[in-house]
């Protein structure tokens, strides 16, 4: 699947594959061992947000499960 | 006014496959439609559950008679943020998306919860709510109704895409057509005026 930066879907294939594994593995099964996708995390995020802020997509500030109300132009 | 929705649905894998398959149905030949996907936010809270944020673009095909009324969306795909919880303890898994742009137009919010089926604990079930609403003057029941037949008709991709992803991690299998293989035990839908629309989901954050 794509990123919605079009540079980033590498990044993001990389990190999906870790968490993935680290998912079924580790923490569906309790195992609290830590997460050991955390700087693969960190450099597909630096990509994205920036694609994001790039795009004007409006998702800063949204609060979590609450969808804001309208924005204007929507 | 809103449309609401719900449904119940059993899935027929166990919970912690398709918790992991959620993940992965993307691409799937009934998502055609869903253009990109990534997490943008994710964390593990104190008390071990897993809280993710994704934002989908998806294109936003309307029926013929709309494109007419509402050309400048045509133009623009529709941004969705889909916020979830897993609970591996509990064994449940709570979804919220709902549409960023395009909401004048059309609000679709929809929640679901997986959990590990009572009845049958190596089965899964599904709850599925939606709430479809439109403040376009003069068109939003249309649109509504429009809006609830495309949420039931994407309903049984994602169903159709997820039950995919199973088989291909897991070779489970899935009945499959003449019959749905989602088995329906209820389906219920209604308006809402304003003052009878459901609470919010909890703030978890």
């Amino acid at each position: 699947m794509n990123s919605v930066g079009e540079g980033c879907t590498d990044l993001k294939r990389e990190y999906d594959q870790c968490f993935n594994r680290w998912f079924a593995d580790k923490f569906l099964k309790g195992d609290r061992s830590g997460d050991p996708c955390t700087e693969m995390f960190k450099k597909y995020q630096s990509c994205v947000q920036k694609a994001i802020k790039e795009k004007d997509i409006p998702i800063d500030g949204v609060e979590f499960m609450r969808p804001n109300k309208e924005k204007p132009g929507s | 006014m809103v449309k609401y929705f719900f449904s119940e649905a059993d899935i027929k894998s166990s919970w912690d496959h398709v918790f992991s398959a959620f993940w992965q149905r993307y691409p799937n030949p009934f998502s055609t439609h869903v253009l990109t996907e990534d997490v943008v936010f994710r964390m593990v809270t104190v008390d071990q559950q897993l809280i993710t944020r994704r934002l989908l673009t998806k294109t936003n095909r309307l029926p013929r008679w709309a494109e007419r009324f509402f050309p400048s969306t045509l133009s623009r795909c529709a941004f969705i943020l889909e916020d979830s919880i897993v609970d591996p303890v509990n064994k449940s898994f709570t979804t919220y998306t709902w549409n960023l742009n395009h909401t004048k137009l059309m609000s679709v919010k929809e929640r679901c919860i997986f959990q590990e089926s009572v009845a049958h604990p190596s089965w899964t079930q599904l709850q599925r709510e939606a709430w479809i609403s439109s403040d376009v003057f003069g068109f939003s029941r249309a649109i509504q109704e429009f809006g609830l037949a495309r949420f039931k008709s994407n309903q049984v991709k994602a169903m159709r895409g997820l039950e995919y992803a199973l088989t291909n991690l897991y070779g489970d299998v899935h009945q499959r057509p003449p019959r749905p293989a989602m088995r329906e035990t209820k389906e219920a839908q209604k308006h809402l005026t304003p003052a009878t629309a459901p609470q919010k989901p909890r703030q978890y954050v």
